[in-house]
């Protein structure tokens, strides 16, 4: 028995944000970043709220990797203005910042830690909740995932309730039409890692498989074109829409691996960027993997016209298909790519071996590392060595 | 001509064969090191099992300090509580349901911090690994 859990709606392509304008209620608050609003993305959701006459308050103070300290503030203020509706836009910081905030709000007698699978939260007796992504992307407008950062112990809290997957994601190709090429790949990559753990981690299952290989096809099809012209290529911004919140659904209701497992671990402890962060770690993971699901990896090489060779060469051409697509987008193939010296590196070591071995990626990933692997996958992405071991 | 040797589960002689093998299991050392916090396994009766079986497990750093049965699930106050029917604890020492996802599906409860245990998912898979290696014959 397992569960394929989704908004109840997803509203997708072109002029998708005019849904916002069927909206009924008294109050709708809007949680996202100051970035955004010197943008004019924050205008532009709030010109389609207007019709609906509803009283609008924007929380704009969320910060990338959202804290603890955030998601509380963001809470109290929600407790202020008693929204009917919750809007998460932006990034994935902005939309969990937006899930962790509304169960506080419902939930006063809960803290951050209650938000697990276990604990019946009981929501939407006080507000509903919408996720709007400006990047392509995390997911988050789809997922039960909701990644806050415990800055004090630095560590990123991999909290989950399917009860906090939002009743309406929005996807609207417009908001993404000038994110910078930096932010395309890192958010594009995120969008493959999601889909390619999804689909080879131990819970897979037929409904994330769908929705996977689906959403790896459109990334290595349209990835590129969007890095390279996005301006002016809506359909690939759409596809590329699309296919982060395939993965989303796909990687939600399956499970993350390793890949997450370091890059949650790597980004906490050097504050890097979350594509970015697992980005690097997925072309040395395919190849740990390899012993235990090549038939898996050949599957995935064959969605994108890989059909030649035995399951093994299939999967060692995506590996090399993965790699060029991140030179292909500018992203750092090792860890030394990134400026990070060797001495800070090791010094970080065993911090990032205990927090990986924390997470839940960890357990379900198809070949499971011991202590040792992990530190060995780590100094291998930091040389940019293949894994042979 | 060889002796077949099982243990019944669930009993006294199960919980205390789980935890030697536990403590012989140098994954579970590894993955457990920094664990500190005690269980009451609890198996509720039902597919012939006609009453709950209450076992207590102290784990420690890696370690079982302890593991014995109880006669009742008042007899000893624990920071955790893992129970199912006994059907699912079959399932789950065969290696037919994982213990996280287990919970996730609600074939098991668990009282104790979430959180907590969602650091420790490594430990939690060794330990039901062991499980599954201790010679078993189902009442």
């Amino acid at each position: 028995m397992w569960f394929f859990t989704s908004p109840r709606t997803i509203v997708f392509g072109e002029g998708a944000l005019e849904h916002l304008k069927e909206l009924e209620g008294k109050r709708v608050f809007i949680v996202t970043d100051k970035v955004l609003r010197e943008l004019g993305i924050v205008e532009k959701v709030v010109e389609q709220l207007k019709e609906t006459g509803m009283e609008i308050r924007i929380f704009d103070e969320v910060e990338p990797e959202p804290s603890k300290q955030t998601v509380e503030k963001g809470a109290k203020v929600l407790s202020e203005f008693e929204p009917d509706w919750i809007i998460g836009l932006g990034g994935g910081s902005c939309m969990d910042a937006a899930k962790a905030m509304w169960v506080l709000y419902e939930r006063p007698d809960l803290t951050i830690d209650d938000i697990n699978p276990f604990e019946k939260l009981n929501l939407r007796k006080k507000a509903r909740l919408i996720n709007i992504p400006t990047t392509s992307g995390t997911g988050a407008d789809v997922t039960w995932a909701v990644v806050i950062t415990d800055t004090e112990r630095k560590v990123k809290l991999e909290l989950a309730s399917r009860e906090v997957v939002a009743d309406i994601s929005i996807l609207d190709p417009a908001l993404v039409i000038d994110l910078p090429p930096k932010l395309t790949a890192d958010t594009g990559m995120d969008a493959l890692v999601h889909a390619i753990e999804a689909y080879t981690v131990q819970w897979k299952n037929d409904f994330s498989d769908a929705l996977a290989l689906r959403a790896i096809q459109l990334i290595f099809k349209y990835l590129p074109r969007a890095f390279k012209n996005g301006k002016n290529d809506l359909e690939a911004r759409e596809k590329m829409h699309n296919a982060a919140t395939m993965s989303g659904l796909a990687f939600g209701n399956s499970q993350i691996g390793i890949v997450h497992a370091m890059g949650h671990s790597f980004g906490a402890v050097f504050k890097i960027p979350h594509g970015r962060s697992v980005a690097v770690f997925l072309p040395y993971v395919i190849e740990y993997n390899l012993s235990e699901v090549a038939n898996l990896y050949a599957e995935i090489a064959e969605a994108i016209g890989i059909t030649d060779g035995t399951n093994e060469e299939k999967a060692k051409k995506l590996v090399e298909a993965v790699r060029n697509l991140m030179k292909e987008i500018e992203e750092p193939l090792s860890i030394k790519d990134m400026g990070i010296s060797r001495e800070e590196f090791e010094a970080k070591l065993d911090e990032l071996v205990e927090k990986a071995n924390e997470s839940t990626g960890t357990i379900v990933n198809p070949r499971v590392p011991s202590e040792e692997d992990y530190r060995k996958l780590f100094l291998y992405t930091y040389e940019g060595k293949s894994i042979d071991f | 001509m060889g002796v077949n040797w099982l243990v019944k589960f669930p009993s006294e002689e199960w919980i205390k064969e789980f935890c030697k093998r536990l403590n012989e299991n140098k994954e579970y050392e590894e993955a457990a090191k920094n664990w500190e916090g005690d269980f009451l396994f609890i198996v509720t009766p039902d597919e012939g099992l006609d009453k709950e079986y209450v076992f207590y497990v102290d784990l420690w750093h890696g370690k079982c300090r302890e593991a014995r049965l109880l006669k009742s699930r008042d007899e000893k106050k624990t920071e955790f509580i893992y129970e199912g029917p006994y059907s699912n604890w079959k399932k789950l020492i065969k290696g037919e349901i994982d213990p996280i996802k287990g919970l996730l599906t609600r074939k098991f409860k668990l009282k104790g911090s979430m959180m907590k245990v969602m650091r420790a998912t490594k430990a939690a898979k060794e330990l039901v690994a062991t499980a599954s290696k201790v010679p078993t014959e189902f009442i």
